[in-house]
C-alpha cells in the first residue's frame, strides 16, 4: 500500500520523466504558455543552437504585457518602437516554430493566464509553466503551475521538461464562510498578510477548506494567482464539480470518450486522508475583512477599518522597510486607511480581470459617478471577457460612471505599456503588486478587490465597500 | 555560461529586506530582446534621479562600491516577478554572487542559469558579512563554491549549502539543455506512456 499523498505529490509523481540519485527530477510539462517579454531570448537561443520546439501543439503564445489597450492598436505604429519589436518578434517566433498563437487582432487575445483557462488549455492534473510568476493562477484547476525564467523557457521549448527538485507541502485552510462584502482577493491578501512574502518560499501551497470550496472557479484563480506573492511558486486547489463544469465544452478541453477518461482521472486528484504537510496555516473565513495594502510589499495588508502602522511596531529588517514604505507611500503612522485619498483606479489584471470581477465592480458603480477629477480605467482580461461584459451591459455601467473602457492586456498592472502612474499619483488597484515603481516611477499602489476599487472610485478615498453595500462590518 | 569557481571581490551592503525584481530592473528595461546591456539600469530607480543623474547615497554609486562583485542583501532577495532580466542586469554590472538569509525561488533558480551564485547563510553570518561589506573597498570577501565557504575579510569562514547538481553545473559552466537532451529516450518513453494513460493531455 502506498503512503497517503498530497495533491501536489500526486501530480508530481505523474510527471517524473527521470529521477537522479540526489533527487533532482526531470519533470514533464503539459502546457507551456508564452508571452512577448520573457521569450525572445529563449527563441533566439533555439536558433543559435539549431534546436526546435519539441511540442509546438502544447505551446501557446499571446502578446499581453506590452500591448496598448487603446483602440486602433492593430496598427503597430501605435506602439513605441521597442514594444513593437518585441511583439513582432513573438509574431515571427510563433509562425517560425509553429506554436498556437492569439495575436492582438484575435478576439481571444488577452492576459496569458486568463486565455489559458478560457480556451481550455489549462486542465486538472497538468503541469503548466510560463515565463511569468503569476502562472500560479492555473493552480485553481488542480494543475501544478508556476513561473519560470527565460533560460527555463528555452529549456521547456527544447525539451518539454524542466529540471526540478520537489518543493515542500504547505496547507492553507480557510474554514467556514466569508462574510458579505469579502472576496477571494481578501482571502489571498489576508493569507499573505499572515504568512509574509517569504512565508511560502520552498513550498507548494494547497488551499482548502469550506470558504475555498464555496468560491467560484474565477475566485479560486484569484486566490492561486497571488500564491507567488506569498513566496510559493505554486498554489493548488483540488478539482471538484465546479472545476469540471467550468472546463467542459471549452475549445481545447477533451470531448467524448477522452472527456470520460479525463474525468475519471481528475476525480483521483485530491489529498489523501493522513497525507503529510510540512506547514499548515488555518484562517477562519468569518475573520477575514475587506482588506487593502498600505505599503510597498503585498504583505503590508490591513483590514480597511485599520490605520497605517508605526514602523516601530515591526521587528528586525522590517522596521526600516516599513519606514521606507510609509515614506514612499506619502502616509503617516496612525492615519486611518479610509482617510487616504485616491487619484486613480485600475480594475483589471490576471488577478482580477475576469467577468465576475467586472460584475462585482459594476454592481457597486451602477447608477453612480466616479469622484470629480478621478482617473479610472477598466482593462478586461481578454477580448472574450470584454465582449461578454458589453453583452451584459457592464461596459455601459463603467462608461456611464466615468471609467475608460479598454481593450485586453496587462496594462497598468506592470505599466509596460503607456498606462502608467506619475510620481506621487495614488492608485486603488485590483492587481497583485504594490512594489515601489511597479505602476510607474514614484507611483503609489494600494491593492484591493474589484468591489473595493469601485467604492474608492466613487468616494475618492479608500472606502469600506460594505458601507456602500449596506451590510454590516 | 561562465563557470563559477572562486571569487574574491568587493561586497556591497544592501540590508533592505524584500528587494524585489522590479527594484533590481524596472519594467521599462524589459523591452529588450537581448540578454546583455542591462547593467547600466541595474537598480535604476534607486540609483538615478528621474532625469538620469546618479543618486550619490546609493551604495553602487559610492566610489568604494562601483566595482562590487558581491551583494550582501536583506532577507527574501529577488521576490516578485520571474524576469530573468534581474540576474542578467546583475551579471552585466559585474555581480557574480549574492549573499542573503533567503531568496525567492524563481530568482534563486535564474541565478544558476547565468553563472551567478546565490548563497544562503544564517542571520548571524549575514550580519557579520554585512558589517564587513560596510567597511568599503578594503573589505574583500572570498567565495569558494567547490569548498562551499564564504570567508570574511577578518578570516572568519562560513560554510553554506548548495544543491549538488546546481553546483556541478555552475562549477563547470554547463548548458543544462544539452544535459537534458541526453535523456531524450526517457522523454520519448514518457510521452508514449502518457499518450495512452492521459490521451487528452
Amino acid at each position: 500500500m502506498t503512503a497517503p499523498r498530497t495533491l501536489y505529490d500526486k501530480i508530481w509523481d505523474d510527471h517524473v520523466v527521470h529521477q537522479a540519485e540526489d533527487g533532482t527530477c526531470l519533470l514533464y510539462i503539459d502546457r507551456h504558455l508564452v508571452h512577448e517579454v520573457t521569450s525572445p531570448q529563449a527563441f533566439e537561443g533555439l536558433r543559435m543552437t539549431g534546436r526546435k520546439v519539441r511540442a509546438p501543439e502544447k505551446t501557446i503564445a499571446v502578446p499581453d504585457h506590452n500591448v496598448p489597450t487603446t483602440q486602433g492598436r492593430e496598427n503597430p505604429e501605435q506602439m513605441p518602437e521597442e514594444s513593437r519589436i518585441q511583439v513582432a518578434a513573438l509574431d515571427k517566433n510563433a509562425r517560425d516554430f509553429g506554436i498556437n498563437y492569439y495575436p492582438v487582432t484575435d478576439i481571444r487575445q488577452g492576459i496569458v493566464h486568463i486565455v489559458g483557462p478560457e480556451q481550455g488549455w489549462t486542465l486538472p492534473g497538468m503541469t503548466v509553466v510560463c515565463g511569468d510568476s503569476h502562472t500560479a493562477t492555473h493552480g485553481a484547476f488542480g494543475a501544478l503551475a508556476h513561473g519560470i525564467g527565460t533560460s527555463e523557457v528555452e529549456h521547456v521549448l527544447a525539451t518539454q521538461t524542466l529540471i526540478q527538485k520537489k518543493s515542500k507541502n504547505m496547507k492553507v485552510e480557510i474554514t467556514g464562510s466569508l462574510r458579505p462584502g469579502v472576496t477571494a482577493k481578501d482571502i489571498t491578501l489576508s493569507v499573505i498578510g499572515a504568512t509574509g512574502t517569504a512565508g511560502g518560499t520552498g513550498y507548494v501551497i494547497e488551499y482548502c477548506g469550506q470558504a475555498i470550496r464555496e468560491l467560484s472557479m474565477e475566485g479560486r484563480m484569484t486566490v492561486c494567482n497571488m500564491a507567488i506573492e506569498g513566496g510559493a511558486r505554486a498554489g493548488l486547489i483540488a478539482p471538484d464539480e465546479k472545476t469540471f463544469a467550468y472546463v467542459m465544452g471549452r475549445p481545447h478541453a477533451p470531448k467524448g470518450a477522452k472527456w470520460e477518461a479525463a474525468l475519471a482521472y481528475w476525480k483521483t486528484l485530491y489529498t489523501d486522508e493522513g497525507a503529510h504537510f510540512d506547514k499548515v496555516v488555518t484562517i477562519k473565513g468569518e475573520d477575514i475583512a475587506p482588506v487593502v495594502t498600505w505599503g510597498t510589499s503585498p504583505e503590508d495588508v490591513l483590514p480597511i477599518t485599520g490605520a497605517v502602522p508605526s514602523p516601530e511596531s515591526f521587528t528586525g529588517g522590517k522596521v526600516d522597510a516599513a519606514r521606507r514604505s510609509i515614506d514612499y507611500m506619502g502616509l503617516t503612522a496612525g492615519q486611518k486607511l479610509t482617510d487616504i485619498k485616491i487619484d486613480t483606479v485600475f480594475i483589471g489584471s490576471c488577478t482580477n480581470g475576469r467577468i465576475e470581477d467586472l460584475r462585482a465592480a459594476a454592481a457597486i458603480l451602477k447608477g453612480k459617478k466616479i469622484k470629480d477629477g478621478m482617473r479610472a480605467m477598466v482593462v478586461p482580461g481578454s477580448g472574450l471577457v470584454r465582449a461578454q461584459a458589453e453583452e451584459e451591459g457592464l461596459a455601459q455601467i463603467f462608461i456611464d460612471a466615468g471609467f475608460e473602457w479598454r481593450l485586453a492586456g496587462c496594462s497598468m498592472c506592470l505599466a509596460m505599456n503607456p498606462d502608467q502612474l506619475s510620481p506621487g499619483e495614488r492608485c486603488a488597484a485590483t492587481s497583485n503588486r504594490n512594489f515601489e515603481g511597479r505602476q510607474g516611477r514614484g507611483g503609489r499602489t494600494h491593492l484591493m478587490s474589484p468591489a473595493m476599487a469601485a467604492a474608492a472610485a466613487i468616494t475618492g478615498h479608500l472606502t469600506d465597500v460594505r458601507e456602500l453595500m449596506g451590510v454590516e462590518a | 555560461m561562465d563557470k563559477f569557481t572562486t571569487l574574491t571581490g568587493i561586497a556591497a551592503p544592501m540590508p533592505l529586506v524584500n528587494i524585489d525584481t522590479d527594484m533590481i530592473i524596472p519594467k521599462q528595461f524589459l523591452k529588450t530582446i537581448q540578454r546583455s546591456g542591462l547593467g547600466k539600469n541595474l537598480f535604476d530607480e534607486m540609483r538615478y534621479t528621474q532625469d538620469g543623474k546618479e543618486i550619490p547615497d546609493f551604495v553602487l554609486n559610492q566610489p568604494a562600491y562601483r566595482q562590487s562583485q558581491i551583494i550582501v542583501a536583506g532577507d527574501n532577495f529577488g521576490c516578485g516577478s520571474s524576469r530573468e532580466h534581474a540576474p542578467w542586469a546583475l551579471l552585466d554590472f559585474g555581480i557574480r554572487c549574492v549573499i542573503s538569509t533567503s531568496f525567492a525561488d524563481i530568482f534563486y533558480n535564474n541565478c544558476f542559469k547565468n553563472g551567478i551564485l546565490p548563497v544562503v547563510l544564517p542571520p548571524e553570518a549575514v550580519a557579520h558579512l554585512m558589517d564587513d561589506a560596510r567597511k568599503g573597498a578594503n573589505a574583500r570577501i572570498t567565495v569558494d563554491l567547490e569548498a562551499q565557504t564564504v570567508t570574511a575579510s577578518d578570516g572568519k569562514v562560513f560554510a553554506f549549502e548548495v544543491d549538488a547538481f546546481k553546483k556541478h553545473c555552475l562549477l563547470n559552466g554547463l548548458d543544462d539543455i544539452g544535459l537534458t537532451l541526453e535523456k531524450a529516450a526517457a522523454i520519448d518513453a514518457f510521452e508514449a506512456k502518457n499518450a495512452s494513460l492521459h490521451p487528452w493531455a
